[in-house]
């Protein structure tokens, strides 16, 4: 299990080094970058979804907040980029943790509410306090500097979120595979089984929750340093239906399931903009082909088929 | 002293009196067994020591503590395991993974530690794997170490439960209907395994429909009717009490 884990990582780490010395134009990469993107934030919710068995709906408010204090923080109050960036993720830990205790006492349903209410409150928050976030037009986000040099080409980026998608695959690896993974899953799995055996599952929920909270603000800072604006459409509810969907079509508790998801749906409006005004039913069409014929995920239906498993 | 003590133990959902002024104890080491017809209240008892239910009223110690109001985690703390009448299996995880959530609280269980894959840690769950491996054989499911758990047939799984709940190392296990549904061969071994459990030293709370293995297997036997105690005591004095044998033949005696 161990080594074929491993060899799924090589695999990311040989396209991903591979990437820059294919793709034709800037477009490309660009596209790679959000690619790379959305598979950490993804990486992170299906920890969440897929392994913990928890829904949220309102994932892109944690992205939003991260967003936001990448852009607020450097241009109102002079804070560091870096410092900024971890600023959001603290506000985003201390806002998922108070929240988690109770929405967590909810099942099913009222998770889904509650988290989708959640998202949509930080969403109206970032269109509302108009003075310092520019309200619903979004407003400019300073570069990011590192070592006193600020960061502009679209390689840099590639190359920075590239080595932070290999880090968070690999670490995604080694926590499933460890006492806290298996304890998130068998909460999955069984709840009171789990609750038996010594897991505070409300613990366990909590910790999770926060994790891939904090994960999707990180990427939130990154995005919008890497864009230079920000707007709420970040924190909008479609982007978290958005990122739900990357995890249900590439696989349920599956690590490249999550990276398989968010290629594809990352790269797909682009590829079917010729549909010019149709692209949106044309992708629906195309969710729900991916629903009715592998209803369990790209990654875990082809892994099932051809006998391997992850 | 009885390592676990149950006073005056009542539950009531809604006007269902399902357990009602049921005292026992149990004392260290023994096989301690609860039969009754069906709805006596039998696997409610279970629910309400191991913490699932809170109890209307009543007292329950173990070990002298009271354990009243007690989640089924920080019970667990306390080394009390159990299995389920109805299989709670992980079907999302194998066979060896299931016996290993088991040993949750004998482990490092820090988020950061495993994400960095820290030495200590892995070594640390291999010792443990080969511990699970152990506890399946020891239960004799060598054959799905390796297995998914929704792969395997269900006794094995039955089976599977009793693994996961010795991998706690626990102190008292609780067995709910581990011979439920299956065929005479299989429920002469789980005889076997639940004597070769109780040998180990852990003290066995056993409900079983199967009145052999009952009786070939306890020390002391508590009779559950309407959730009301019926009778208790040793197989023998269980069996000629006029009030069982009614209970159970439907005699007026």
């Amino acid at each position: 299990m161990q080594k074929k884990l491993n060899i799924g990582l090589l695999i990311v780490i040989f396209i991903l080094l591979a990437v820059p010395f294919v793709v034709p134009n800037s477009f490309y990469l660009d596209l790679a970058i959000r690619m790379a993107i959305n598979a950490m934030i993804v990486l992170g919710l299906n920890l969440l979804i897929g392994f913990a068995g928890q829904i949220s709906l309102g994932h892109a408010g944690f992205l939003g907040i991260g967003a936001y204090a990448s852009a607020v923080l450097p241009t109102h109050f002079g804070w560091h980029p870096l410092l900024a960036m971890l600023g959001g993720c603290v506000i985003t830990g201390i806002l998922a943790a108070l929240v988690a205790r109770p929405i967590f006492k909810l099942k099913g349903h009222y998770l889904a509410m509650a988290t989708l209410g959640l998202g949509i409150i930080i969403n109206i928050t970032l269109r509302n306090e108009a003075q310092l976030t520019g309200g619903p037009d979004g407003m400019p986000v300073p570069p990011m500097s590192l070592f006193g040099t600020e960061i502009y080409s679209d390689k840099t980026w590639y190359w920075i979120v590239a080595a932070l998608l290999v880090i968070a695959v690999w670490a995604s690896q080694n926590l499933i595979d460890s006492p806290f993974g298996r304890a998130l899953r068998a909460l999955h799995g069984s709840e009171v089984a789990s609750q038996v055996v010594g897991v505070n599952v409300v613990r366990y929920k909590v910790s999770i929750f926060v994790l891939s909270a904090v994960f999707a603000s990180l990427m939130g800072s990154i995005t919008a340093h890497y864009i230079g604006f920000v707007s709420p459409n970040f924190a909008d509810f479609f982007h978290s239906i958005e990122l739900v969907t990357m995890v249900v079509v590439g696989g349920m508790a599956s690590v490249f399931g999550s990276l398989v998801g968010a290629v594809l749906l990352t790269a797909l409006p682009q590829a079917l903009t010729s549909f010019e005004g149709w692209e949106t039913v044309v992708f629906g069409a195309i969710l729900m082909g991916f629903m009715i014929f592998l209803p369990k995920g790209i990654v875990p239906t082809l892994a099932a088929k051809f006998g391997k498993g992850e | 002293m009885a390592l676990l003590e149950v006073k005056d133990l009542s539950i009531h959902f809604g006007g269902v009196k399902a357990v009602q002024n049921v005292s026992f104890s149990i004392d260290q080491g023994i096989v301690y067994s609860v039969i009754g017809p069906n709805g006596a209240g039998k696997t409610t008892l279970f629910n309400l020591i191991t913490g699932i239910y809170t109890p209307t009223t009543g007292e329950i110690r173990l070990d002298g503590e009271t354990i009243h109001g007690k989640s089924p985690d920080q019970l667990a703390e306390r080394g009390m395991a159990r299995t389920f009448q109805n299989l709670q299996i992980c079907m999302n995880m194998s066979a060896v993974e299931n016996v290993m959530v088991g040993a949750h609280l004998r482990l490092d269980r820090n988020l950061f530690k495993a994400a960095l894959r820290l030495p200590g840690l892995r070594r640390r769950d291999a010792e443990l794997r080969a511990e699970a491996t152990q506890l399946m054989h020891f239960v004799g499911l060598d054959a799905y170490v390796n297995e998914r758990a929704d792969a395997m047939p269900y006794g094995a799984l039955k089976r599977l439960e009793i693994a996961r709940a010795l991998a706690m190392k626990p102190r008292i296990i609780f067995l709910d209907e581990p011979a439920a549904g299956l065929n005479p061969r299989e429920t002469i071994e789980v005889d076997h395994l639940v004597r070769k459990v109780a040998d180990s030293g852990i003290t066995v709370v056993l409900v079983e429909h199967d009145m052999k293995m009952v009786m070939n297997l306890s020390d002391r036997i508590l009779v559950l009717d309407y959730g009301k105690k019926l009778a208790e005591g040793s197989g023998a004095e269980v069996r000629n009490n006029p009030d069982v044998i009614a209970a159970y033949l439907g005699a007026h005696a």
